[in-house]
C-alpha cells in the first residue's frame, strides 16, 4: 500500500480543520457554541490546529442555562484562559427576566427550549454571522441531513427542505444582513471518533465524563444527578452511585450512566461496547418522535 | 480499531421498491452499527404503521415529511464501522426529480451501489445512477443484483443483468465495475456470503467494500494548494510570520520544492510545512497545513501554490457538464457568482452546447433550457482567470458551483472537461 493516504481520524481531522478555515474566511464575526461538552471541546481543539500558530480567532459563545453543573463552568473559564479567547455568555435566566421567554410549567420542566431564544439573541446582539456548533450526523436523524455550512433565515430558522446543495468541498456561506450560518466541522464524526480522537490527542475534558461517585436518583431509566433544581417525587429516594456522563447538557436533564471508565482507555473500551445512543440519556430528546427536528427548525443548536 | 483504517466514502441511490433503505438497514444491522433504542424507535413505528416486522427502510429516513410519505427526499449520512475500515453513506432519493441530489450524494464518494432487480433487470433508473456516478467520476462501482431469492438464486438470471449492463456500461467511463447477487431481505452475500449461490466465486458486499484499494483514488502526481486563508499570528515569538492555510487538493508537497504562485506567477520555495503537532518534511492529499516560504510574496484566499514544473491552466473560458440543482431555470446569459477551490470570480454562461437526457445518454441540440435537474455541456467565462484541471484528472481542482448573486443560492454544479 501506499505510504502516501490518511488513516480515517487524520482525514477527519483535515476535514474539519479546512471547514474552520472556510468559516474564518466566509464570514466577518464568527463564533464557536461552546457548552463544555466533548464536541465543542473537540472543535475547540481542532480551530487550534486550524489556526497555528495564530490563536484561535473565533470567539467561544456559552448559552448558559442557569442549570449548569459547576464543573463545566470551571471548566469553561480555565480554557478560555488558557487559549486567551473571548468568551460571550448569553443568558437564559436573563431572557426570563426580561420576559422574552417563559419557564415551562410541570414535573418535567427544563430550561432546554428556552435556550433557542437566549441563542437568537446572543446572535443578533453579538452581530454574528456564522455559529459553529460540534453537531454530527449520527447523533440523530434530524441531524443526519445537515449540512456543513446550513443558512438559518432572519428569523434564526433551519428550512430543511429547502437546504442549499453542497457538493464537493464548495461551500456557499453567503448571505442576507440578519441572516446568519450554522457551521458544522464535525458533522461526519460518529462518538466513537470522537472518544479514540480525544484519547489520540489527550484533549482534557470536564471530570463529568469520567466514571466518579454522585448522589442521584433513578427516573427514566438514567441517573439524573442530585442538584438544587432537583425535586424528588414521593416514591423517589436519593443515592449514591458510581456513575459517569456520556454527553453534557443541563444538570436537571443530563442522565448518567452507572460506569467503572475512569480513564480515557476505559472509556473507549466502554463506548466501543454501547448499545444505546449517547443521547439515550437526554430527556430533551425523548419528548417525541421529532423533538430534535422541532427544535432544529426553530434555531436550536 | 487499527490506527491504520481508512475512511471509504460510497454512495446509494435508489426509490422505495428496489430494497435500497432494506440494504442499507442489512448493513448497519448484521455489522452491529444500530443501537438497541434505535431498534426499538423503529419497532414501534413499525408497529403503529402496521408493518409486519421490523420497517428497515426507518434506520434511513429522517424528516417528518420523508416518515410520512414513505420516501427519501434528501441526501442522508449514515455511518458504521467494521473492525477494518469506517464507513461514509450518503444515502439519495432515485428518482429522477432528485438527479441533483444524487449528484450531491455522488461527488464526493469513492464507491457507488448501484441496485438492481433481479426479476426487471437493467432499467431506466439503473441506466441513470450508473450515468451519474460515471459522470461525478466515483472512481468504484458495484453492482448490487438485488433480489435474487424472488428468482430462485439463479445464475441465469444474474448472467442476464449482467450482460444488459456490460452493453450498456461499454459507453461510460469507469474504471472499475464489480457485479455481487443479493437479497438484501435475506441477508444473502451483503455481511454474510449466501449458501444459495454456490456458482458466485466473488466476495460479499461488505468484504468487498472493506477490501477494496483506495489509496490510489486521490491524485497524488499535480501537487496543487488552493490558499484558504493567511495565519499572521501577530504575536511577540512568531512575530514576521506568515503562512498559508489550506488542503492540499492532489498532489505531494516536500520542503524545499521550488513552487509557482498563480495566477502571479512568482516563484520561491517551500520553507516549512507546519502543524500544531510540529512541521513536516513532506505532506500530501488531503492534508491540512499551513506553508511558509522563502520569500516575501503577496498571496491571498484563491491563489493556488503549485510545484513549478506542474501547472495547472489558467483560464478565463471553460467547458463544463453542468448539473442545474434550482427550481430557477438559468437565463440566458445570465451572470454568477463561480466558486472554483477557494477562488470566487463572476461568471457568465455564454452557450449551452447540447444537453443530456440521463436515460438513454443521447445529445439533445433542440432542447437546451437549463431547468433543474438538467445535465448539459456548457461554455462559461469568467472575468479573472481560474486555474483549472480536467475534472477526470482531479474531483477538486476540476470542480465548480454557481452561486445566484440574487438569491445567494447554489443554483448549479460543474464538472470541467
Amino acid at each position: 500500500m501506499s505510504k502516501y493516504y490518511l488513516n480515517y481520524l487524520d482525514e477527519l481531522e483535515s476535514e474539519a480543520m479546512y471547514v474552520l478555515r472556510e468559516v474564518w474566511a466566509q464570514f466577518d464575526n464568527p463564533v464557536i457554541l461552546f457548552s463544555g461538552g466533548k464536541d465543542s471541546i473537540v472543535v475547540t481543539h481542532l480551530a487550534q490546529k486550524a489556526f497555528y500558530p495564530a490563536k484561535i480567532p473565533f470567539a467561544l459563545m456559552h448559552v448558559d442555562t442557569g442549570h449548569n453543573f459547576p464543573e463545566t463552568i470551571k471548566f469553561r473559564d480555565d480554557l478560555i484562559n488558557k487559549l486567551g479567547a473571548n468568551l460571550i455568555v448569553g443568558s437564559v435566566q436573563e431572557s426570563i427576566d426580561q420576559g422574552r421567554v417563559a419557564e415551562e410549567k410541570g414535573k418535567n420542566a427544563t430550561r432546554n427550549a428556552l435556550q433557542i431564544t437566549t441563542l437568537l439573541d446572543a446572535i443578533e446582539s453579538n452581530k454574528v454571522d456564522c455559529a459553529i456548533g460540534g453537531g454530527r450526523r449520527d447523533e440523530e436523524k434530524a441531524r443526519a441531513k445537515e449540512r456543513f455550512f446550513s443558512h438559518r433565515d432572519d428569523f434564526g430558522q433551519w428550512d430543511p427542505k429547502n437546504q442549499r446543495p453542497e457538493l464537493w468541498n464548495l461551500f456557499n456561506g453567503k448571505h442576507f444582513e440578519g441572516e446568519h450560518f450554522r457551521a458544522f466541522p464535525i458533522s461526519n464524526w460518529t462518538e466513537m471518533d470522537v472518544w479514540n480522537y480525544i484519547k489520540r490527542e489527550n484533549i482534557q475534558i470536564p471530570s463529568l465524563y469520567f466514571a466518579h461517585e454522585r448522589e442521584c436518583v433513578r427516573r427514566n431509566d438514567s441517573w439524573i444527578p442530585n442538584s438544587e433544581f432537583l425535586k424528588l417525587e414521593p416514591n423517589e429516594e436519593i443515592v449514591s452511585k458510581k456513575i459517569r456522563f456520556r454527553t453534557l447538557g443541563d444538570i436537571t436533564i443530563t442522565g448518567g450512566i452507572e460506569s467503572e471508565a475512569d480513564t480515557l482507555e476505559k472509556i473507549v473500551d466502554e463506548v466501543s461496547t454501547m448499545r444505546q445512543t449517547e443521547r439515550g440519556n437526554r430527556s430533551d430528546d425523548k419528548r417525541s418522535e421529532t423533538a430534535m427536528e422541532d427544535r432544529k427548525k426553530q434555531g436550536y443548536f | 480499531m487499527i490506527d491504520n483504517n481508512q475512511l471509504l466514502r460510497f454512495t446509494t441511490a435508489g426509490s422505495v421498491d428496489d430494497g435500497k433503505s432494506t440494504l442499507i438497514g442489512r448493513l448497519l444491522y448484521d455489522s452491529k452499527s444500530i443501537f438497541e433504542d434505535q431498534l426499538e424507535a423503529v419497532e414501534n413505528t413499525s408497529k403503529q404503521k402496521g408493518h409486519a416486522g421490523v420497517d428497515l427502510a426507518l434506520f434511513t429516513d429522517g424528516l417528518r415529511d420523508e416518515r410520512e410519505q414513505g420516501i427519501t427526499i434528501d441526501v442522508a449520512y449514515r455511518y458504521f464501522t467494521t473492525p477494518k475500515r469506517k464507513f461514509i453513506i450518503a444515502d439519495t432519493p432515485g428518482h429522477i426529480q432528485y438527479t441533483r441530489n444524487m449528484v450531491t450524494g455522488a461527488s464526493t464518494a469513492n464507491a457507488a451501489i448501484i441496485l438492481v432487480d433481479a426479476r426487471h433487470g437493467v432499467i431506466e433508473q439503473t441506466r441513470r445512477h450508473a450515468f451519474i456516478a460515471s459522470l461525478l467520476q466515483i472512481p468504484h462501482i458495484i453492482v448490487c443484483i438485488n433480489k435474487m431469492d424472488l428468482v430462485d438464486y439463479s445464475e441465469q438470471a444474474y448472467n442476464k443483468v449482467l450482460e444488459q449492463f456490460e452493453e450498456f456500461s461499454s459507453k461510460l467511463l469507469v474504471k472499475d465495475i464489480r457485479f455481487i447477487p443479493i437479497s438484501a431481505l435475506l441477508g444473502d452475500n451483503v455481511v454474510n456470503r449466501s449458501q444459495n449461490m454456490d456458482w458466485y466465486q466473488g466476495a460479499p458486499l461488505l468484504h468487498t467494500l472493506e477490501n477494496m484499494h483506495i489509496s490510489s483514488d486521490i491524485n497524488k502526481v499535480d501537487a496543487r494548494f488552493p490558499v484558504q486563508t493567511v495565519i499572521r499570528p501577530q504575536s511577540e515569538k512568531f512575530i514576521d510570520y506568515r503562512g498559508y492555510a489550506g488542503r492540499i487538493a492532489s498532489g505531494v508537497f516536500r520542503k524545499g520544492d521550488e513552487i509557482t504562485v498563480m495566477p502571479s506567477g512568482f516563484t520561491s520555495k517551500i520553507k516549512t510545512i507546519d502543524t500544531l503537532d510540529g512541521a513536516l518534511e513532506e505532506a500530501f492529499a488531503p492534508m491540512s497545513v499551513t506553508l511558509t516560504l522563502e520569500d516575501d510574496i503577496d498571496i491571498s484566499r484563491g491563489d493556488m501554490i503549485v510545484r513549478s514544473n506542474n501547472k495547472p491552466e489558467p483560464t478565463q473560458d471553460i467547458e463544463v457538464m453542468l448539473c442545474w440543482l434550482n427550481d430557477a431555470p438559468a437565463k440566458p446569459r445570465a451572470k454568477y457568482t463561480i466558486q472554483h477551490t477557494s477562488n470566487e470570480q463572476k461568471a457568465m454562461i455564454k452557450e449551452v452546447v447540447y444537453k443530456i437526457d440521463i436515460n438513454t445518454l443521447d445529445r439533445n441540440s433542440e432542447d437546451k433550457a437549463l431547468d433543474m435537474n438538467a445535465i448539459a455541456k456548457v461554455k462559461i467565462r469568467t472575468t479573472k482567470p481560474l486555474m483549472v484541471d480536467d475534472y477526470r484528472e482531479n474531483r477538486t481542482t476540476g470542480s465548480i458551483i454557481l452561486v445566484d448573486d440574487a438569491t445567494n443560492e447554489t443554483v448549479a454544479a460543474g464538472m470541467i472537461v
